[in-house]
């Protein structure tokens, strides 16, 4: 475990992290495809793979396909279920010293609740993340959060089966964020994070295919950081509750950008398959420029933009 | 298996656009076996983004491994231009690697363009037992000058599209050639592209061979945490997909839907 001059504590609804980095869902397994690289304890949480009420097999091959600055892929929420996911991957959580929080999916409104509901009886799990936003799933998905009024009977729907606090996981794919913002805090979520991948398409001119078997799928990494970010100051400017900020962010750097924005909290994703140990380094890199500007409480930085 | 920054001791030109490199990393040299892979970040920049997989090639002495490779794109285009002396993070040795098959059956190795890499470190590592090593290039620029391998000039068998080296035509037809010859049988390891893999493993099924496949995939982790690398797998097999990485890349040929 490391330690760090700085007091990175930050709180976000009723959740205490013991810094504000978070590993983003579907980039750190489960906690254990990385555990001998990277030890999720010195992250302030990590965010689970995707669960869905029964287990998904996924979208057909080629599934990723790397672009400027980033990569798409069209994974298809491919996941062991929350049957197995209790019974082989729950257990393993109790060593982890961090937030853990479960990412959960439905197709229905009832396959929602009905994934909540079985998340109870698990201690180990501190929060839920719902994902109303994943552009590769042909129902469900982005198809409730590209609506406000979807959006929020999705967010009461896991309240009413839960008493986890709940964050839901926005889709920047969508004209404007802030309706979906507004009526998702409305509707009783304990955060918003923001954003999901940004829907794009690759074309193989020699063969005249789409590069990915689902056709479309979802960019990631630092290519649709800018993107991230606006979204981000603009729900920040919306709401009451905290945001989680995601898209891009590789470096400590990057991380800072947001929290000077005003995210609470951070998630790193992509940067992991690059380096299992991402998130453990931005951390280290928020302490050292904290030391190096004298700032004792990384928490003062948060939402500290000055515009004009 | 371990991240690190390791030390390029030699990256050389073996054949038109390909490259051998020899990377300074005991723990891989140590935990490698024929079959696993490594994944080489290019650079230290964010654009490429992902690590390279690249299968290992060999070893040398007690710390060298070896990659072979063809510059096809921006990451590879890169890694050319690295010179000896620099560092490159490293992760790796990654997957499932080939089986030896027990002494007293004869091997017959089928490569396909760089597809070879692994199949040179199979060889490597079947010193005594008997095999034949079946090689397929577009023609005969393509082909590495492997003299750092140790291998016997007379194992290797060629074909080329062009005719321009060794038998003019797939390096299929001389596998096809081979097990007509041969009396007792044989093991096939094979790696390459697509098509070519599918026939051996087609003739592997009519003549009731062993055929073990090493794959390839866009892959961005290696670890089995993205789920990017996933091929549909054959009825034989009680999953939808495999994942390339985790449980490959060296696969039975019968468990992949071909």
């Amino acid at each position: 475990m490391e330690s760090y001059i700085t007091d990175l504590r930050v709180e976000f609804g009723p959740l205490r992290l013991k810094n504000p980095v978070l590993a983003a869902s579907g980039t750190f397994g489960y906690g254990d495809e990385f555990s001998h690289l990277s030890d999720p304890s010195d992250m302030g949480g990590i965010v689970l793979k995707g669960i869905s009420l029964r287990p998904r097999a996924g979208n057909p091959p080629p599934r990723i396909v790397e672009t400027p600055a980033g990569m798409l892929n069209a994974i298809g929420l491919a996941n062991i279920g929350v049957d197995r996911f209790l019974e082989e991957k729950v257990p393993r959580l109790r060593e982890m010293d961090t937030v853990v929080i479960a990412n959960i999916y439905g197709h229905t409104l009832e396959e929602y609740g009905a994934v909540a509901r079985r998340l109870e009886v698990a201690p180990e799990i501190t929060a839920l993340e719902v994902n109303i936003s994943c552009p590769n799933v042909a129902q469900g998905g982005v198809a409730f959060g590209t609506d406000p009024g979807q959006s929020a009977a999705v967010t009461r729907c896991v309240l009413d089966n839960t008493d986890k606090p709940v964050i839901v996981k926005l889709s920047p794919n969508v004209t404007d964020i802030r309706p979906i913002a507004r009526a998702v805090e409305e509707a009783g979520a304990a955060a918003i994070s923001l954003i999901n991948t940004i829907t794009g398409m690759v074309v193989d001119v020699e063969t005249r295919r789409p590069r990915l078997g689902n056709v479309t799928g979802g960019l990631s990494g630092p290519a649709i950081r800018p993107v991230a970010l606006r979204m981000v100051y603009e729900a920040v400017n919306t709401v009451n509750i905290p945001v989680i900020g995601v898209g891009g962010i590789v470096t400590a750097h990057d991380a800072l950008e947001f929290l000077i924005a005003g995210a609470s909290a951070v998630q790193v994703g992509t940067a992991h398959f690059v380096d299992p140990r991402a998130g453990i380094h931005i951390v280290k890199g928020l302490d050292d420029y904290c030391k190096e500007r004298g700032i004792g409480r990384l928490g003062d930085l948060i939402g500290s933009l000055q515009v004009n | 298996m371990v991240e690190q920054e390791v030390a390029v001791v030699f990256n050389e030109q073996v054949a038109l656009d390909t490259f051998l490199m020899g990377l300074q990393a005991k723990e891989v040299v140590r935990e490698a076996a024929p079959g696993h892979f490594v994944m080489v970040r290019v650079h230290k920049g964010f654009d490429p983004l992902l690590r390279r997989p690249f299968s290992i090639a060999g070893t040398l002495g007690g710390d060298l491994f070896l990659i072979l490779y063809r510059v096809v794109g921006q990451g590879t285009g890169i890694l050319a231009e690295v010179r000896s002396g620099s560092r490159l993070s490293v992760l790796g040795p990654l997957g499932n690697g080939f089986r030896i098959v027990s002494s007293g059956t004869s091997s017959c190795l089928v490569g396909g363009g760089m597809g070879v890499a692994p199949l040179l470190f199979l060889a490597q590592r079947l010193n005594g037992m008997p095999f034949s090593f079946l090689a397929g290039y577009g023609n005969a620029a393509q082909i590495p000058a492997l003299d750092s391998f140790g291998l016997n000039p007379e194992t290797f068998h060629i074909a080329t599209e062009d005719g321009s080296r060794g038998h003019h035509g797939m390096v299929t037809d001389l596998l096809e050639e081979e097990v007509a010859r041969l009396k007792e049988p044989v093991a096939l390891f094979t790696c390459g592209p697509r098509p070519m893999m599918s026939r051996v493993a087609e003739l592997a099924l009519e003549q009731g061979l062993p055929c073990q496949v090493s794959l390839e995939a866009e892959m961005a982790c290696g670890l089995g945490a993205c789920q990017g690398c996933a091929v549909e797998a054959s009825s034989a097999t009680d999953r939808f997909y495999l994942h390339v990485c985790t449980d490959g890349p060296v696969l039975d040929a019968g468990r992949v839907a071909w």
